[in-house]
């Protein structure tokens, strides 16, 4: 299965390069990932290469394939067909020991005491359970959550559950944390204090991957991401390259509403209110410069803006992706 | 949420056996310290400690209510008090073989003399008479329906015996000399038989009480939720085994405190505890048989079960699913029974190889004959089979449940076993 795809160069869905160009080494390297279920294909053909130390998104609404593409590179179940390599081994348990998974479904024993749940979470991957609870101790302290340590998760709230699971993915020093839909269930300021634990955790070269439909928290925190819809990856590569996909806004202010200026403005142009819209031409912002000034279009303001994560979705994933996504924002509120 | 770690503490890659262990530790101490074991453990002494209670009133009553027949003695006087000193005499050292006697009441004018109307008249006063002695020393009668007679025939004889002679010396004094151990029972076919089939029988009893457990094990998990969790840190096969061993050890003190429990009733109740015969391989061997066969039926039938129960998304399916397991585990051992009742049949075969039966089949085989390595061999055979469910049935839980999430998983929580998918 695997030796006809070592050597295909990674390309998207969409036929273009995934991520190429990156030196650094990978933490997780999947290629053309299919999973089918009773004749559903959920995933088709994902190929996805996040680099060490990287906070990496997956980026999709509800029921576009990022769960289960998670679960198959943490060998939770078995693609189709395709490749994965995990962490340099293509038996993802084998380095279990060194990968931290907070699913969506959270997950813990409700009898268990908050240290005994994070200990049990380390003994898992490896740690003796007398010190993975006595580290336990020490990351609830550490993370003004010393109070809880002695209480029974039925006893905690959603939220405090919650920030329990993930302080357990973290019990073992893992090289690779999984989140799937980690910030869906905090409030505001714990989804703050998550999103400043994944940037330490990336600080320190631990590669996170998470999977989100909230765009800003992937625009806020990640350097690559994977848009995925439909169970495909039209695109994956860094931020910057997806937010490239689309050309820059530009935002012009004009005194005069009519003349013989407005033929030189693209035919994408929106009115709204006293601004024109449209995106920026190939030909750059001289041309139609000159053309505003000679044609007395009274020029008030003009600014250039480079496209926001969501337009690059708009355009990479297609609008009823887009709104879809939107949807998925709207029921986890 | 940031931190700064004051002690590395890494993880390691654990053995599927390690992983195992985790999940049983953490099963175990979980149902050990639930309040819920407490009923598990007495629950079944509650049929001892009654069948106990009822017996002791049972007893009593049968001791001040139930009357046993006694011997109406109907002779000279002469006779009659001959009789009694007999009675008197030897009545002890006959313990329980000579009927009580007691002396008739005499007829009333009019009355018929006869003894067959004499015992139809004490019936009728309400004295339990079982028959009449009648006649003289040297020509007694004894009057009474055909079994009582018969049955008190030789003791009467015995009991007129001595009356005539008055001699002591009839049934001269037994010096009594008491040892500790009982001397073994004959070892028959017969007996072996009845100590296999009751170590077949008990073996049964335990499983249908023990395994059925397993059936709702998983539910926990996939209700927590915890189980995507797991799965991701270990491979299934591990969370299965884990299960399976954490149920088994639950099993294996609740066996102790019935077995320590049940055996201090028994001793308490002055009863010898040797009733069985002794097995072809001896008891140690044989308990220790016993324990590993268990273990090995509790395993395999656990896999299954835990791989059906896995199948469940509530517990009320897992409730349902109980009658069926039930009657597969009964049909199960009527098998291992019949195949142990035609030894060398290929039905004995088919008994000891099929994984299912094979724990009752060879357990009363150990009864039977001498030889171990059957056993050894049998013993590898169902550890392989508990490796093969083990893994058919992770390899089924992953397909069939771990199987999507997100708006896919909504789907997923309403497909249960009763429930098209």
């Amino acid at each position: 299965m695997t030796a006809d795809l070592e050597e295909a160069p990674l390309k998207g869905n969409d036929g273009r390069p995934v991520a190429e160009g990156d030196t650094r080494p990978l933490a997780i390297e999947v290629r053309g990932l299919v999973k089918r279920f009773n004749g559903t294909t959920a995933v088709d053909g994902v190929d996805l290469r996040v680099p060490e130390g990287a906070i990496y998104g997956i980026l999709g609404p509800n029921g576009a394939g990022k769960t289960t593409t998670l679960r198959m590179i943490l060998g939770i179940i078995d693609p189709d067909s395709g490749y994965r390599r995990v962490l340099g081994s293509e038996r993802p348990h084998d380095v279990s020991h060194a990968i931290g998974y907070l699913p969506e479904e959270r997950g813990l024993y409700p009898a268990m005491k908050a240290f005994e749940a994070i200990g049990f979470l380390g003994a898992l991957r490896g740690v003796p359970l007398a010190k993975g609870r006595q580290r336990a101790r020490e990351l609830l302290e550490e993370h003004g959550l010393g109070h809880l340590a002695d209480r029974q998760i039925r006893q905690m709230s959603k939220g405090q559950a919650q920030q329990v699971q993930v302080l357990g993915t973290l019990v073992h020093e893992p090289r690779l944390v999984i989140f799937d839909e980690p910030f869906s269930g905090l409030d505001a300021i714990n989804q703050g204090r998550l999103e400043q634990m994944i940037r330490g955790l990336a600080a320190k070269g631990t590669t996170v991957i998470f999977s989100t439909h909230v765009i800003a928290h992937a625009e806020r925190l990640c350097d690559e991401v994977a848009i995925i819809a439909g169970g495909r990856v039209p695109f994956a590569g860094p931020v910057d390259e997806a937010r490239d996909r689309i050309r820059p806004q530009v935002r012009l202010e004009t005194r005069e509403r009519e003349g013989p200026w407005r033929a030189a403005l693209p035919p994408d142009t929106r009115q709204e209110g006293r601004f024109w819209l449209f995106s920026l031409p190939e030909s750059g912002v001289e041309p139609l410069l000159r053309a505003l000034i000679e044609g007395d279009a009274g020029i008030l303001s003009l600014s250039i803006e480079r496209a926001g994560l969501h337009d690059a979705f708009v355009a990479i994933a297609g609008a009823a992706a887009a709104k879809a996504l939107d949807a998925s924002d709207e029921e986890a509120l | 949420m940031d931190r700064a770690m004051t002690e590395p503490v890494k993880g390691g890659r654990l053995s599927l056996l390690a992983a195992a262990l985790v999940v049983a530790r953490r099963d175990f101490m979980a149902v050990l310290w639930s309040r819920s074991f407490i009923f598990f453990l007495i629950g079944p002494l509650f049929p001892l400690v009654v069948g106990a209670l009822a017996g002791s009133v049972t007893g009593h009553v049968d001791n001040t209510v139930s009357e046993v027949p006694r011997l109406g003695v109907m002779m000279a006087r002469a006779d009659r008090e001959a009789v009694i000193n007999a009675d008197d005499a030897i009545g002890p050292k006959l313990a329980g073989t000579l009927p009580d006697i007691f002396e008739v009441t005499p007829p009333k004018p009019g009355q018929p003399t006869t003894p067959a109307a004499t015992l139809r008249r004490e019936l009728a006063a309400g004295r339990n008479a079982g028959a009449i002695l009648s006649g003289t020393l040297d020509h007694p009668v004894l009057t009474g329906p055909r079994d009582r007679i018969a049955e008190w025939q030789g003791s009467v004889s015995l009991l007129v015996a001595h009356a005539r002679t008055a001699d002591a010396n009839l049934l001269p004094p037994v010096k009594l000399s008491v040892t500790a151990a009982a001397p073994p029972r004959a070892e028959t076919g017969r007996g072996r038989a009845l100590t296999a089939q009751a170590g077949q029988t008990l073996l049964f009893l335990l499983m249908m009480l023990l395994a059925g457990m397993v059936l709702s094990n998983l539910v926990e998990e996939k209700g927590n939720k915890i189980i995507e969790v797991l799965a991701a840190a270990i491979p299934m096969d591990a969370v299965f085994l884990g299960k399976l061993f954490a149920m088994l050890a639950v099993s294996l003190v609740g066996i102790a405190v019935w077995g320590a429990a049940g055996g201090v009733m028994h001793l308490a109740s002055g009863q010898s505890i040797d009733f069985l015969t002794t097995p072809a391989v001896g008891w140690p061997v044989f308990t220790v048989l016993g324990i590993a066969y268990f273990a090995m039926g509790y395993l395999l039938l656990g896999s299954v079960f835990l791989t059906i129960g896995s199948m469940a998304s509530t517990v009320r399916e897992v409730q349902t699913l109980n009658m069926p397991v039930t009657m597969a585990q009964i049909l199960v051992f009527f098998f291992a029974s019949y195949g142990m009742a035609r030894e060398g049949s290929p039905v004995e075969w088919a008994a000891m190889i099929f994984p299912f039966s094979s724990p009752f089949a060879m357990l009363g085989r150990a009864a039977l004959h001498e030889a171990l390595w059957p056993h050894l061999a049998a013993l590898g055979w169902q550890a392989l089979c508990v490796l093969i469910f083990v893994r058919a049935g992770a390899h089924i839980f992953r397909r069939r449940v771990m199987q999507s999430g997100g708006a896919q998983g909504a789907v997923k929580k309403k497909r249960g076993i009763f429930r098209k998918g």
